[in-house]
């Protein structure tokens, strides 16, 4: 079996800072992780291939110290590594991402794709579903159980909504997104350390691409950023220190002035 | 093409949800600037009872997918008939809500329009050129953004349930039904099982008051006294992430960034700091109490009463004060 996890490179600090000129985040001198959702994504790619047998390729799209990520990922057990960098890509939208990522899997082998649900810097879930459709592959999102009958090929997937769960059957190829509470991602291996030595992140560049410039980085991004801004809130609103029953007397005294009891 | 406004309606277990409601109300309000017209399509089968409570709640034209294909929700039926909706509508503005279901579906249906889907939003402003501006949290909170999309459409948007306001309910109100027929693609996906908890006990979005418990408040007494009184106030209980985390508290309780958005005629906060993902989950009650004794806590930043106190000795004299002054 062929699996390809997609995975992001984010800053693991809620510390922000904006490009003033572009309104994008700026991503330099900031603690890097993988996605938690893509690693627990990683994680299942792994348990099926200790089960089944697989080849897992990791993918990520982003600067070049996404490089990094992704030798994390080869150390928890990954077999190969693509980065798909270059400036072209740069300032992507969900839309324009998708494409780009879409393009680099066209080319491969693969029976099954999985992306995290979301990445915590964007919060969107979108990537993963849009890449399932420029590959008109059919998706199952919020997995949270993927199971597998080597038989007759056939993916068997808990999927977990707001009010309830359903069980789904699919064949590959097919694409899932996946909860962080599917499973705990394991730490890297002290062998796949030394291995790494072997294994290297391979490059993929827009040249290696058979896509058109329209659609790509922040020119091929239907939506722009148009502002960016931390929310103010008045600290300056007054306060009552009340000692106990004092303060039970103003709250009860205020919920009946309202009519609330 | 139309400059509408399209919202895909979502239906679970025979009803159509409250995100729906609250995405005709901010619809109307975006249509009064550019003259719009609201429709709502609603996909489902067996649904036809469901269409006068979106016209009740106003939308000016409703268009009716029922079919067995959508009897329960997969990505794909549901994804094949909203393209082919949009595509015949031709709406300047479509809105999903930001649910499990509308968060699969949306990108789904925005890569194969070819346009952009801003997730999450919080608030959308109208501009008279119809022209959408979609603001969404990003980084858990702390930072927002506006984003817009200039030069495709449909201008796509998944927004938060429980942040806009619906209209009141006017069974009085009538509108064009289209019934629209979808010959649907075979199935790569199958439906094995499907269980649905239908009815959520006291869900903090519909409570007119809350009574909410922080870190600050975190012992079994403290935690059963604030139950209690919400209980007596005819609300209901929910808390900061903090106690859901150390599993005191179910998680469909907590309100916040990653919790849920509720807007209560009262919220009473007990012990809770007031971190930017609270707040975002609760700034919009329209009366805000906050006890905390740290006078410098953020929570104060958004109440409208704030009291520095010791929270845990407050809330056992709380209920004696409601009791002599219901009596009253
Ligand atoms: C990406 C992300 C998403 C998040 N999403 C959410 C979310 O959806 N919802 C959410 O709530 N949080 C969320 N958080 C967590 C949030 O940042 C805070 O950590 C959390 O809200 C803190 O909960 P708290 O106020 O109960 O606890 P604390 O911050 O520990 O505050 C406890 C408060 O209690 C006060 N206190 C202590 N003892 C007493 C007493 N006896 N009487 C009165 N006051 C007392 C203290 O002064 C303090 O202000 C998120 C964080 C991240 C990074």
């Amino acid at each position: 079996m062929e699996i390809i996890v997609c995975l992001k490179q984010v800053p693991n600090t809620t510390e922000i800072k904006i490009d003033p000129v572009t309104n994008t985040l700026k991503r330099d001198g900031v603690e890097s992780i993988i996605n938690p959702d893509d690693k627990t994504g990683l994680e299942v790619a792994l348990q099926l291939k200790e089960q089944f047998g697989a080849r897992v390729t990791v993918l990520s799209m982003g600067p070049q110290q996404a490089e990094k990520a992704l030798g994390e990922a080869l150390a928890m057990g990954a077999d190969h590594a693509i980065l798909l960098t270059d400036r072209a890509f740069a300032g992507a939208d969900t839309l324009a991402t998708s494409k780009t990522i879409a393009a680099a899997i066209k080319g491969m082998p693969y029976d099954l794709i999985i992306a995290g649900r979301q990445a915590i810097d964007g919060d969107t879930a979108q990537v993963g579903p849009e890449i399932a459709e420029h590959l008109d592959l059919p998706q199952i999102s919020y997995a949270c159980e993927v199971g597998y009958n080597a038989d007759t090929k056939v993916f068997t997937v808990k999927r977990q909504f707001e009010d309830g769960y359903q069980i789904l059957e699919v064949e590959g190829p097919c694409l899932l997104t996946v909860l962080s509470t599917a499973c705990k991602p394991r730490y890297m291996r002290v062998k796949g350390l030394v291995d790494l030595d072997n294994k290297e992140v391979q490059i993929l560049r827009r040249s290696d691409l058979v896509i058109e410039d329209e659609v790509l980085g922040l020119k091929g991004s239907p939506t722009k950023v148009k502002q960016t801004f931390n929310k103010q809130y008045n600290t300056n609103k007054q306060k009552l220190v009340l000692d106990p029953a004092e303060a039970a007397k103003l709250i009860a005294a205020t919920l009946k002035d309202k009519h609330l009891i | 093409m139309s400059k509408n406004i399209l919202i895909i309606a979502e239906q679970r277990c025979d009803r159509v949800q409250n995100v729906t409601f609250e995405l005709i109300g901010i619809a109307k309000e975006l249509a009064k600037v550019n003259g719009a017209e609201v429709e709502v399509l609603l996909m489902g089968h067996n649904i036809a009872g469901q269409v006068s409570d979106v016209v009740g709640y106003g939308a000016d034209r409703v268009i009716l997918v029922d079919d067995p294909c959508l009897a329960s929700y997969l990505t794909e039926p549901y994804a094949q008939a909203a393209t082919e909706v949009i595509r015949e509508r031709t709406p300047g503005v479509v809105l999903v809500g930001a649910s499990s279901i509308g968060r699969d579906l949306a990108p789904r249906v925005a890569a194969r329009l070819n346009t952009g889907l801003t997730a999450d939003c919080t608030k959308l402003a109208m501009n008279e050129d119809g022209t959408l501006e979609m603001t969404r949290p990003a980084f858990g909170g702390n930072l927002f953004a506006t984003i817009v999309c200039p030069d495709h459409r449909p201008q796509m948007s998944t927004v938060r349930p429980g942040v806009m306001k619906k209209c009141d309910f006017d069974a009085s109100r009538s509108a064009e039904v289209v019934h629209k027929e979808i010959a649907f693609a075979p199935q790569k996906i199958r439906l094995v099982e499907e269980v649905k908890v239908c009815s959520v006990v006291d869900s903090i979005e519909d409570a007119k008051i809350l009574v909410a418990c922080g870190r600050g408040v975190g012992n079994p007494t403290s935690i059963e006294q604030a139950k209690n009184l919400a209980n007596e106030l005819g609300g209901t209980y929910c808390s900061s992430r903090a106690l859901v985390d150390a599993c005191v508290i179910e998680s469909c309780r907590q309100v916040g960034q990653t919790g849920k958005t509720v807007r209560p005629e009262c919220y009473v906060a007990f012990g809770i700091s007031g971190a930017v993902q609270h707040l975002a989950g609760m700034e919009d009650s329209d009366y805000i109490i906050a006890v905390n004794k740290d006078e410098n806590a953020s929570i104060f930043n958004v109440s409208d009463l704030g009291i520095v106190s010791d929270a845990n000795k407050v809330l056992p004299l709380l209920r004696e004060e409601i009791e002599k002054l219901s009596r009253a």
